[in-house]
Protein backbone atom coordinates (compact mmCIF):
# COMPACT_ATOMS: atom_id res chain seq x y z
CA UNK A 1 0.00 0.00 0.00
CA UNK A 2 1.61 3.49 -0.85
CA UNK A 3 1.60 6.87 1.20
CA UNK A 4 -0.65 8.02 -1.68
CA UNK A 5 -4.29 7.32 -0.13
CA UNK A 6 -3.71 9.38 3.41
CA UNK A 7 -6.22 12.55 2.37
CA UNK A 8 -9.75 12.54 2.48
CA UNK A 9 -11.80 11.26 -0.41
CA UNK A 10 -14.49 13.82 1.00
CA UNK A 11 -15.32 16.96 -0.53
CA UNK A 12 -14.86 19.95 1.96
CA UNK A 13 -18.91 20.49 0.86
CA UNK A 14 -19.28 16.95 2.13
CA UNK A 15 -17.56 17.42 5.98
CA UNK A 16 -19.35 20.43 5.93
CA UNK A 17 -23.18 19.36 5.53
CA UNK A 18 -22.14 16.56 8.18
CA UNK A 19 -21.49 18.85 10.53
CA UNK A 20 -24.77 21.21 9.51
CA UNK A 21 -26.57 17.85 9.84
CA UNK A 22 -25.70 17.17 13.68
CA UNK A 23 -25.72 20.38 14.17
CA UNK A 24 -29.83 20.42 13.15
CA UNK A 25 -29.82 16.94 14.82
CA UNK A 26 -28.98 18.37 18.34
CA UNK A 27 -30.81 21.60 17.83
CA UNK A 28 -34.19 19.88 16.98
CA UNK A 29 -33.81 17.27 20.07
CA UNK A 30 -32.62 20.22 22.52
CA UNK A 31 -36.15 22.06 21.52
CA UNK A 32 -37.89 19.30 22.49
CA UNK A 33 -36.47 18.64 25.78
CA UNK A 34 -35.02 15.23 24.90
CA UNK A 35 -31.72 14.31 26.57
CA UNK A 36 -28.43 14.07 24.83
CA UNK A 37 -26.60 10.65 26.46
CA UNK A 38 -23.84 8.42 25.71
CA UNK A 39 -23.24 4.83 26.40
CA UNK A 40 -20.22 2.26 25.68
CA UNK A 41 -19.15 1.49 22.20
CA UNK A 42 -17.77 -1.97 24.27
CA UNK A 43 -20.26 -4.10 26.43
CA UNK A 44 -19.74 -7.64 27.43
CA UNK A 45 -22.82 -8.30 26.03
CA UNK A 46 -23.35 -8.79 22.08
CA UNK A 47 -25.74 -8.41 19.53
CA UNK A 48 -27.66 -11.91 19.37
CA UNK A 49 -29.40 -10.90 16.31
CA UNK A 50 -28.69 -13.83 13.81
CA UNK A 51 -28.42 -11.28 10.69
CA UNK A 52 -25.91 -9.35 12.61
CA UNK A 53 -22.08 -10.04 13.19
CA UNK A 54 -20.11 -8.43 16.02
CA UNK A 55 -16.78 -6.95 15.60
CA UNK A 56 -14.86 -8.57 19.23
CA UNK A 57 -12.37 -6.58 21.05
CA UNK A 58 -9.81 -8.70 23.63
CA UNK A 59 -8.88 -6.81 26.89
CA UNK A 60 -5.75 -8.02 28.29
CA UNK A 61 -6.59 -7.27 31.71
CA UNK A 62 -10.02 -7.83 34.55
CA UNK A 63 -11.30 -10.51 32.18
CA UNK A 64 -13.28 -13.94 33.15
CA UNK A 65 -11.51 -15.91 30.54
CA UNK A 66 -8.88 -18.50 32.13
CA UNK A 67 -6.39 -16.74 30.40
CA UNK A 68 -7.72 -13.11 32.14
CA UNK A 69 -8.66 -12.06 29.02
CA UNK A 70 -12.28 -10.61 28.44
CA UNK A 71 -13.76 -10.55 25.28
CA UNK A 72 -15.84 -7.11 24.71
CA UNK A 73 -17.64 -6.76 21.73
CA UNK A 74 -18.23 -3.62 19.51
CA UNK A 75 -21.85 -2.36 19.77
CA UNK A 76 -24.03 -3.08 16.58
CA UNK A 77 -26.33 -0.66 17.96
CA UNK A 78 -26.40 1.22 21.47
CA UNK A 79 -30.54 -0.20 22.18
CA UNK A 80 -29.48 -2.17 25.22
CA UNK A 81 -27.68 0.56 27.60
CA UNK A 82 -30.50 2.92 26.36
CA UNK A 83 -33.30 1.09 27.48
CA UNK A 84 -31.19 0.07 30.57
CA UNK A 85 -31.04 4.12 31.40
CA UNK A 86 -34.88 3.94 30.43
CA UNK A 87 -36.14 1.43 33.04
CA UNK A 88 -34.13 3.68 35.40
CA UNK A 89 -36.48 6.31 34.68
CA UNK A 90 -34.54 9.12 32.45
CA UNK A 91 -36.95 9.88 30.81
CA UNK A 92 -36.57 10.61 26.41
CA UNK A 93 -33.06 10.34 25.61
CA UNK A 94 -31.30 10.29 22.16
CA UNK A 95 -27.40 9.68 20.91
CA UNK A 96 -25.33 9.76 18.32
CA UNK A 97 -22.61 7.29 18.09
CA UNK A 98 -20.70 4.84 16.09
CA UNK A 99 -21.97 1.30 15.33
CA UNK A 100 -20.40 -1.91 13.98
CA UNK A 101 -21.20 -4.50 11.91
CA UNK A 102 -18.95 -7.68 10.74
CA UNK A 103 -19.28 -8.14 7.15
CA UNK A 104 -21.45 -5.76 5.74
CA UNK A 105 -19.79 -3.64 3.04
CA UNK A 106 -21.39 -2.27 -0.06
CA UNK A 107 -22.90 0.71 -1.92
CA UNK A 108 -24.79 1.30 1.20
CA UNK A 109 -23.05 -0.34 3.83
CA UNK A 110 -19.86 0.29 5.71
CA UNK A 111 -18.64 -2.28 8.64
CA UNK A 112 -18.43 1.46 10.52
CA UNK A 113 -21.26 3.70 10.29
CA UNK A 114 -23.25 6.72 12.80
CA UNK A 115 -26.40 6.29 14.04
CA UNK A 116 -28.91 8.51 15.52
CA UNK A 117 -30.85 6.78 18.03
CA UNK A 118 -34.11 8.01 20.02
CA UNK A 119 -36.60 6.90 22.51
CA UNK A 120 -39.77 8.14 23.63
CA UNK A 121 -41.30 6.65 26.86
CA UNK A 122 -45.05 6.97 27.06
CA UNK A 123 -44.92 7.19 23.48
CA UNK A 124 -46.88 4.74 20.92
CA UNK A 125 -44.61 3.46 17.54
CA UNK A 126 -47.03 6.03 15.38
CA UNK A 127 -46.09 9.30 16.92
CA UNK A 128 -42.90 7.92 16.99
CA UNK A 129 -43.07 8.15 12.96
CA UNK A 130 -44.09 11.29 12.82
CA UNK A 131 -41.59 12.79 15.07
CA UNK A 132 -39.21 11.46 12.56
CA UNK A 133 -40.70 12.29 9.52
CA UNK A 134 -40.27 16.00 11.09
CA UNK A 135 -36.79 15.33 11.76
CA UNK A 136 -35.89 14.09 8.31
CA UNK A 137 -37.92 17.40 6.60
CA UNK A 138 -35.33 19.45 9.13
CA UNK A 139 -32.37 17.82 8.44
CA UNK A 140 -33.19 17.60 4.98
CA UNK A 141 -34.56 21.20 4.46
CA UNK A 142 -37.72 19.69 2.90
CA UNK A 143 -40.56 21.25 5.06
CA UNK A 144 -42.70 19.89 2.16
CA UNK A 145 -41.46 16.44 2.17
CA UNK A 146 -44.75 14.22 2.34
CA UNK A 147 -45.26 10.54 4.39
CA UNK A 148 -46.64 7.61 2.95
CA UNK A 149 -47.26 4.33 5.34
CA UNK A 150 -48.21 0.89 4.11
CA UNK A 151 -48.34 -2.26 5.81
CA UNK A 152 -45.25 -4.59 4.69
CA UNK A 153 -48.54 -7.64 4.46
CA UNK A 154 -49.95 -5.29 1.74
CA UNK A 155 -46.54 -3.84 0.37
CA UNK A 156 -46.28 -7.69 -0.71
CA UNK A 157 -49.81 -8.81 -1.55
CA UNK A 158 -50.09 -5.10 -3.74
CA UNK A 159 -46.35 -5.58 -5.45
CA UNK A 160 -46.05 -9.09 -5.75
CA UNK A 161 -48.30 -10.97 -5.04
CA UNK A 162 -47.75 -12.85 -2.31
CA UNK A 163 -48.91 -13.20 1.08
CA UNK A 164 -46.13 -13.00 3.76
CA UNK A 165 -48.33 -14.72 6.52
CA UNK A 166 -49.63 -17.39 4.68
CA UNK A 167 -47.46 -18.19 1.33
CA UNK A 168 -44.88 -21.05 1.65
CA UNK A 169 -40.97 -21.07 0.59
CA UNK A 170 -42.16 -22.43 -2.57
CA UNK A 171 -44.15 -19.48 -3.43
CA UNK A 172 -41.66 -17.31 -2.55
CA UNK A 173 -39.05 -19.08 -4.78
CA UNK A 174 -41.45 -19.50 -7.63
CA UNK A 175 -42.34 -15.43 -7.46
CA UNK A 176 -38.48 -14.60 -7.50
CA UNK A 177 -37.60 -16.56 -10.58
CA UNK A 178 -40.56 -14.99 -12.11
CA UNK A 179 -39.14 -11.66 -11.18
CA UNK A 180 -36.00 -12.84 -12.80
CA UNK A 181 -33.51 -13.01 -9.42
CA UNK A 182 -30.78 -15.24 -10.22
CA UNK A 183 -30.22 -18.48 -8.83
CA UNK A 184 -33.77 -18.62 -7.22
CA UNK A 185 -33.98 -22.51 -8.42
CA UNK A 186 -30.72 -23.36 -6.45
CA UNK A 187 -30.59 -21.01 -3.44
CA UNK A 188 -31.81 -22.65 0.04
CA UNK A 189 -33.55 -20.22 2.16
CA UNK A 190 -35.90 -19.98 4.96
CA UNK A 191 -39.35 -18.29 4.60
CA UNK A 192 -37.45 -15.08 5.93
CA UNK A 193 -34.97 -14.87 3.85
CA UNK A 194 -36.81 -15.59 0.94
CA UNK A 195 -39.37 -12.29 2.10
CA UNK A 196 -35.50 -10.50 2.54
CA UNK A 197 -34.20 -11.22 -1.02
CA UNK A 198 -37.89 -10.24 -2.76
CA UNK A 199 -37.54 -7.47 -0.30
CA UNK A 200 -34.02 -5.98 -0.85
CA UNK A 201 -34.50 -7.18 -4.79
CA UNK A 202 -38.13 -6.55 -5.95
CA UNK A 203 -39.43 -3.81 -3.49
CA UNK A 204 -36.77 -1.58 -2.01
CA UNK A 205 -35.31 0.14 -5.09
CA UNK A 206 -38.69 1.68 -6.21
CA UNK A 207 -39.71 2.32 -1.94
CA UNK A 208 -40.00 6.02 -0.72
CA UNK A 209 -39.60 8.21 -4.20
CA UNK A 210 -39.88 11.45 -3.11
CA UNK A 211 -41.96 10.52 -0.27
CA UNK A 212 -41.04 9.19 2.95
CA UNK A 213 -42.55 5.86 3.08
CA UNK A 214 -42.72 3.43 6.19
CA UNK A 215 -43.26 -0.04 5.73
CA UNK A 216 -45.50 -0.92 9.11
CA UNK A 217 -45.86 -4.44 11.21
CA UNK A 218 -43.69 -6.91 10.20
CA UNK A 219 -44.32 -10.78 10.60
CA UNK A 220 -43.35 -11.69 14.16
CA UNK A 221 -40.62 -13.66 13.13
CA UNK A 222 -38.94 -10.43 12.15
CA UNK A 223 -40.11 -8.76 15.12
CA UNK A 224 -35.93 -8.11 16.44
CA UNK A 225 -37.26 -6.26 19.44
CA UNK A 226 -40.74 -4.93 18.74
CA UNK A 227 -43.67 -6.32 20.46
CA UNK A 228 -46.16 -8.74 19.09
CA UNK A 229 -50.00 -7.75 18.39
CA UNK A 230 -53.04 -9.76 17.64
CA UNK A 231 -54.27 -8.20 14.85
CA UNK A 232 -57.15 -9.57 13.72
CA UNK A 233 -56.93 -12.91 11.86
CA UNK A 234 -52.63 -12.59 12.44
CA UNK A 235 -50.18 -11.46 14.43
CA UNK A 236 -48.01 -8.41 13.46
CA UNK A 237 -44.69 -7.10 15.58
CA UNK A 238 -45.22 -3.00 15.78
CA UNK A 239 -42.21 -2.33 13.75
CA UNK A 240 -41.45 -0.08 11.46
CA UNK A 241 -38.55 0.89 8.34
CA UNK A 242 -38.50 4.34 6.86
CA UNK A 243 -37.51 3.92 2.80
CA UNK A 244 -36.68 7.34 0.88
CA UNK A 245 -35.59 7.22 -2.64
CA UNK A 246 -35.21 3.50 -2.50
CA UNK A 247 -32.60 3.66 0.70
CA UNK A 248 -33.87 2.17 4.14
CA UNK A 249 -33.44 4.99 6.58
CA UNK A 250 -34.48 3.95 9.72
CA UNK A 251 -35.85 0.81 12.39
CA UNK A 252 -38.11 1.09 14.34
CA UNK A 253 -40.24 -0.64 17.41
CA UNK A 254 -43.21 -0.38 19.87
CA UNK A 255 -40.68 -1.71 21.87
CA UNK A 256 -40.70 -5.06 24.18
CA UNK A 257 -40.98 -4.58 27.70
CA UNK A 258 -41.72 -8.02 28.51
CA UNK A 259 -38.41 -9.34 30.24
CA UNK A 260 -39.90 -13.31 29.63
CA UNK A 261 -40.66 -12.36 25.91
CA UNK A 262 -36.91 -11.18 25.95
CA UNK A 263 -35.40 -13.65 27.43
CA UNK A 264 -37.61 -16.55 24.71
CA UNK A 265 -36.05 -14.14 22.02
CA UNK A 266 -32.36 -14.44 23.03
CA UNK A 267 -33.12 -18.19 23.19
CA UNK A 268 -34.18 -18.55 20.40
CA UNK A 269 -31.41 -16.27 18.71
CA UNK A 270 -28.83 -18.79 20.52
CA UNK A 271 -30.38 -21.42 18.89
CA UNK A 272 -30.42 -19.95 14.99
CA UNK A 273 -26.89 -19.02 15.45
CA UNK A 274 -26.32 -22.51 16.18
CA UNK A 275 -28.56 -23.95 13.17
CA UNK A 276 -26.19 -21.59 11.06
CA UNK A 277 -23.32 -22.13 12.53
CA UNK A 278 -22.16 -18.82 13.86
CA UNK A 279 -20.35 -17.83 17.21
CA UNK A 280 -22.54 -17.73 20.16
CA UNK A 281 -23.17 -14.72 22.06
CA UNK A 282 -23.28 -13.72 25.22
CA UNK A 283 -26.87 -12.19 25.72
CA UNK A 284 -27.21 -8.91 28.05
CA UNK A 285 -28.15 -10.17 31.07
CA UNK A 286 -28.46 -6.73 32.25
CA UNK A 287 -30.95 -5.72 29.50
CA UNK A 288 -32.95 -8.79 31.00
CA UNK A 289 -32.38 -7.45 34.70
CA UNK A 290 -33.13 -3.80 33.55
CA UNK A 291 -36.78 -5.46 31.90
CA UNK A 292 -37.82 -7.02 35.10
CA UNK A 293 -37.16 -4.22 37.11
CA UNK A 294 -39.43 -2.51 34.78
CA UNK A 295 -39.04 -0.67 31.52
CA UNK A 296 -42.02 2.06 30.43
CA UNK A 297 -43.80 1.78 27.46
CA UNK A 298 -41.46 3.27 24.95
CA UNK A 299 -40.94 3.46 21.55
CA UNK A 300 -37.77 3.88 19.72
CA UNK A 301 -36.22 4.43 16.43
CA UNK A 302 -32.76 3.83 15.23
CA UNK A 303 -31.52 6.51 11.79
CA UNK A 304 -28.83 5.67 9.75
CA UNK A 305 -27.28 9.40 9.38
CA UNK A 306 -24.42 8.54 6.83
CA UNK A 307 -27.76 7.47 4.61
CA UNK A 308 -29.31 10.62 5.43
CA UNK A 309 -26.57 12.15 4.24
CA UNK A 310 -26.25 10.59 0.98
CA UNK A 311 -30.19 11.51 0.45
CA UNK A 312 -29.46 15.48 1.21
CA UNK A 313 -25.92 15.62 -0.79
CA UNK A 314 -27.75 12.92 -4.17
CA UNK A 315 -24.82 10.86 -3.40
CA UNK A 316 -24.85 7.38 -4.65
CA UNK A 317 -22.38 5.66 -2.56
CA UNK A 318 -21.90 5.60 1.19
CA UNK A 319 -18.04 5.79 0.64
CA UNK A 320 -19.25 9.39 -0.73
CA UNK A 321 -20.51 11.20 2.78
CA UNK A 322 -17.52 9.67 4.88
CA UNK A 323 -14.50 11.38 5.33
CA UNK A 324 -12.25 8.07 5.10
CA UNK A 325 -13.88 4.73 4.07
CA UNK A 326 -12.32 1.52 5.68
CA UNK A 327 -10.15 0.48 3.19
CA UNK A 328 -8.12 4.08 3.70
CA UNK A 329 -8.61 3.98 7.91
CA UNK B 1 -8.98 -26.47 -2.47
CA UNK B 2 -9.03 -22.66 -1.59
CA UNK B 3 -12.19 -20.88 -1.47
CA UNK B 4 -13.51 -17.31 -1.35
CA UNK B 5 -16.11 -15.93 1.18
CA UNK B 6 -18.57 -13.87 -0.21
CA UNK B 7 -16.98 -11.19 2.25
CA UNK B 8 -13.48 -11.17 -0.71
CA UNK B 9 -16.02 -10.74 -3.50
CA UNK B 10 -14.28 -8.13 -5.40
CA UNK B 11 -13.99 -7.08 -9.18
CA UNK B 12 -11.47 -9.64 -10.63
CA UNK B 13 -11.57 -12.54 -8.18
CA UNK B 14 -11.30 -15.80 -10.00
CA UNK B 15 -14.15 -18.92 -8.58
CA UNK B 16 -15.68 -22.01 -9.54
CA UNK B 17 -18.98 -22.21 -10.32
CA UNK B 18 -20.37 -25.48 -11.94
CA UNK B 19 -16.78 -26.81 -13.18
CA UNK B 20 -15.89 -23.68 -14.99
CA UNK B 21 -14.01 -20.86 -14.35
CA UNK B 22 -15.25 -17.52 -13.54
CA UNK B 23 -14.31 -13.68 -13.23
CA UNK B 24 -15.95 -11.52 -11.03
CA UNK B 25 -17.42 -8.45 -13.12
CA UNK B 26 -19.40 -6.79 -10.40
CA UNK B 27 -20.52 -7.79 -6.44
CA UNK B 28 -23.53 -5.85 -5.24
CA UNK B 29 -24.24 -6.26 -1.32
CA UNK B 30 -27.77 -5.75 -0.14
CA UNK B 31 -29.08 -6.63 3.05
CA UNK B 32 -32.36 -5.43 4.86
CA UNK B 33 -31.29 -3.73 8.26
CA UNK B 34 -32.87 -6.75 10.61
CA UNK B 35 -32.34 -9.49 7.65
CA UNK B 36 -30.54 -11.66 5.09
CA UNK B 37 -27.83 -10.85 3.18
CA UNK B 38 -27.34 -10.97 0.14
CA UNK B 39 -24.49 -10.71 -2.67
CA UNK B 40 -25.35 -10.17 -6.22
CA UNK B 41 -22.73 -10.82 -8.48
CA UNK B 42 -21.97 -10.50 -12.05
CA UNK B 43 -19.68 -13.18 -13.45
CA UNK B 44 -18.10 -13.62 -16.78
CA UNK B 45 -17.18 -17.32 -17.61
CA UNK B 46 -13.42 -17.52 -18.97
CA UNK B 47 -14.17 -19.95 -21.06
CA UNK B 48 -16.82 -19.45 -23.15
CA UNK B 49 -16.82 -15.08 -22.33
CA UNK B 50 -20.43 -14.96 -21.23
CA UNK B 51 -21.85 -12.96 -18.52
CA UNK B 52 -24.46 -14.34 -16.08
CA UNK B 53 -25.90 -13.31 -13.06
CA UNK B 54 -25.83 -14.73 -9.45
CA UNK B 55 -26.97 -14.67 -6.15
CA UNK B 56 -25.41 -15.33 -3.20
CA UNK B 57 -26.23 -15.63 0.43
CA UNK B 58 -23.64 -13.59 2.47
CA UNK B 59 -21.13 -15.58 4.26
CA UNK B 60 -21.65 -18.86 2.24
CA UNK B 61 -17.91 -19.76 0.07
CA UNK B 62 -17.13 -21.10 -3.18
CA UNK B 63 -13.89 -22.28 -4.54
CA UNK B 64 -11.40 -20.43 -5.84
CA UNK B 65 -10.46 -20.86 -9.26
CA UNK B 66 -6.65 -21.76 -9.90
CA UNK B 67 -6.60 -19.06 -12.94
CA UNK B 68 -3.75 -16.67 -13.00
CA UNK B 69 -1.98 -14.93 -16.40
CA UNK B 70 1.40 -15.12 -17.65
CA UNK B 71 3.51 -13.83 -20.98
CA UNK B 72 4.59 -16.42 -23.38
CA UNK B 73 6.24 -17.26 -26.14
CA UNK B 74 4.55 -18.61 -29.24
CA UNK B 75 6.52 -21.33 -31.04
CA UNK B 76 4.76 -23.10 -33.67
CA UNK B 77 1.92 -24.53 -34.16
CA UNK B 78 1.75 -28.23 -35.32
CA UNK B 79 -1.45 -28.37 -37.34
CA UNK B 80 -3.68 -28.97 -34.84
CA UNK B 81 -2.37 -26.86 -31.85
CA UNK B 82 -0.01 -24.08 -30.90
CA UNK B 83 2.35 -24.41 -29.12
CA UNK B 84 4.11 -21.68 -26.27
CA UNK B 85 7.39 -21.46 -24.15
CA UNK B 86 7.42 -19.50 -20.55
CA UNK B 87 10.36 -17.41 -21.41
CA UNK B 88 12.03 -17.30 -18.30
CA UNK B 89 11.91 -21.40 -17.34
CA UNK B 90 11.41 -22.51 -20.85
CA UNK B 91 8.46 -24.90 -20.23
CA UNK B 92 6.37 -25.78 -22.98
CA UNK B 93 2.55 -25.53 -23.50
CA UNK B 94 0.22 -26.15 -25.92
CA UNK B 95 -3.17 -25.02 -26.21
CA UNK B 96 -6.28 -26.02 -28.51
CA UNK B 97 -7.63 -24.29 -30.90
CA UNK B 98 -10.53 -23.38 -28.48
CA UNK B 99 -8.08 -21.67 -26.34
CA UNK B 100 -6.17 -19.84 -28.66
CA UNK B 101 -9.47 -18.89 -30.48
CA UNK B 102 -9.46 -15.45 -32.31
CA UNK B 103 -5.68 -14.75 -31.54
CA UNK B 104 -4.80 -17.69 -34.25
CA UNK B 105 -5.56 -14.98 -36.91
CA UNK B 106 -2.78 -12.38 -35.38
CA UNK B 107 -0.35 -14.05 -33.68
CA UNK B 108 3.21 -15.68 -35.14
CA UNK B 109 6.15 -17.37 -34.30
CA UNK B 110 8.37 -15.54 -31.40
CA UNK B 111 5.54 -13.46 -30.52
CA UNK B 112 4.16 -12.11 -26.67
CA UNK B 113 1.12 -13.49 -25.77
CA UNK B 114 -0.85 -13.06 -22.41
CA UNK B 115 -1.57 -16.81 -21.50
CA UNK B 116 -4.29 -17.20 -18.87
CA UNK B 117 -3.85 -20.86 -17.40
CA UNK B 118 -6.53 -22.28 -15.30
CA UNK B 119 -5.03 -25.43 -13.49
CA UNK B 120 -1.67 -24.67 -15.21
CA UNK B 121 -3.28 -25.52 -18.58
CA UNK B 122 -3.70 -22.63 -21.22
CA UNK B 123 -7.35 -21.41 -21.15
CA UNK B 124 -7.01 -18.33 -23.58
CA UNK B 125 -4.61 -16.70 -25.17
CA UNK B 126 -4.82 -13.08 -26.05
CA UNK B 127 -2.50 -11.86 -29.07
CA UNK B 128 -0.31 -8.61 -28.77
CA UNK B 129 -2.54 -5.17 -29.12
CA UNK B 130 -0.41 -4.54 -31.85
CA UNK B 131 1.20 -7.11 -34.38
CA UNK B 132 3.14 -6.42 -37.06
CA UNK B 133 2.41 -8.63 -40.22
CA UNK B 134 3.48 -8.72 -43.78
CA UNK B 135 1.02 -8.42 -46.42
CA UNK B 136 0.49 -11.41 -48.69
CA UNK B 137 -1.89 -10.56 -51.54
CA UNK B 138 -3.79 -7.72 -52.03
CA UNK B 139 -5.19 -5.80 -55.21
CA UNK B 140 -2.52 -3.15 -57.05
CA UNK B 141 -4.84 -0.51 -56.64
CA UNK B 142 -5.23 2.66 -58.20
CA UNK B 143 -1.63 4.75 -59.06
CA UNK B 144 -1.15 7.78 -57.34
CA UNK B 145 -3.39 7.09 -54.42
CA UNK B 146 -1.96 8.54 -51.45
CA UNK B 147 -5.27 9.37 -49.51
CA UNK B 148 -6.20 5.89 -47.87
CA UNK B 149 -9.92 6.80 -48.60
CA UNK B 150 -12.15 3.84 -49.79
CA UNK B 151 -9.67 0.98 -49.14
CA UNK B 152 -9.29 -2.63 -50.15
CA UNK B 153 -8.59 -6.28 -48.51
CA UNK B 154 -5.54 -7.27 -47.75
CA UNK B 155 -4.78 -10.96 -47.06
CA UNK B 156 -1.86 -11.53 -44.51
CA UNK B 157 0.73 -13.96 -43.63
CA UNK B 158 -1.07 -15.47 -40.97
CA UNK B 159 -4.34 -15.64 -42.92
CA UNK B 160 -5.82 -12.97 -41.92
CA UNK B 161 -7.71 -9.88 -43.77
CA UNK B 162 -7.78 -6.71 -42.78
CA UNK B 163 -8.83 -3.33 -44.87
CA UNK B 164 -5.94 -1.43 -45.83
CA UNK B 165 -5.43 1.55 -47.80
CA UNK B 166 -5.23 1.83 -51.90
CA UNK B 167 -1.62 2.55 -51.54
CA UNK B 168 -0.33 -0.21 -49.23
CA UNK B 169 0.78 -3.11 -51.65
CA UNK B 170 2.03 -6.77 -51.34
CA UNK B 171 5.15 -7.52 -49.43
CA UNK B 172 4.59 -4.49 -47.62
CA UNK B 173 4.82 -4.83 -43.57
CA UNK B 174 1.78 -3.15 -41.87
CA UNK B 175 0.87 -2.54 -38.02
CA UNK B 176 -2.59 -3.64 -36.91
CA UNK B 177 -4.70 -3.25 -33.84
CA UNK B 178 -5.59 -6.74 -32.60
CA UNK B 179 -8.43 -5.61 -30.50
CA UNK B 180 -10.19 -4.01 -33.43
CA UNK B 181 -8.51 -6.21 -36.40
CA UNK B 182 -8.02 -2.63 -38.24
CA UNK B 183 -4.76 -1.22 -39.85
CA UNK B 184 -3.00 1.38 -38.13
CA UNK B 185 -0.11 2.11 -40.17
CA UNK B 186 2.79 0.73 -42.20
CA UNK B 187 5.75 -0.50 -40.71
CA UNK B 188 9.11 -1.25 -40.97
CA UNK B 189 10.92 -4.50 -39.89
CA UNK B 190 11.09 -5.04 -36.30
Amino acid sequence: MGLDDWSSCAEPRVLRARAAMLARIRAFFSEREVLEVETPLLSQAGATDPALASLCCHEACGGSAPDGRATLYLQTSPEFPMKRLLAGGVGSIYQICKVFRAGERGRLHHPEFTMLEWYRPGWTYQALMNELAELVRVVLERPALPVASMGYRDLFTDHLGVDPWTSTVADLRARAAELGIADAERLDLDHDAWLDLLLSVGLEPRLGCDTMTFVIDYPPSQAALARVQTRGEIAVAERFELYLDGIELANGFQELTDAAEQQARFIRDRERRQRRGLAAIPPDQRLLAALSAGLPAASGVAVGLDRLLMIGLGAQRIDEVLAFPIERA
Amino acid sequence: MAYYSTNEFKGGLKIMLDGDPYTIVENEFVKPGKGQAFNRVRVRNLKTGRVVEKTFKSGDTVEAADVHDTDMQYLYNDGEEWHFMDPTSFEQMTADANAVGDAAKWIKEEDICKVTLWNNVPLTIEAPNFVILAITETDPGLKGDTSGGGGKPATLETGAVVRVPLFVQTGELIKVDTRTGEYVSRAKET
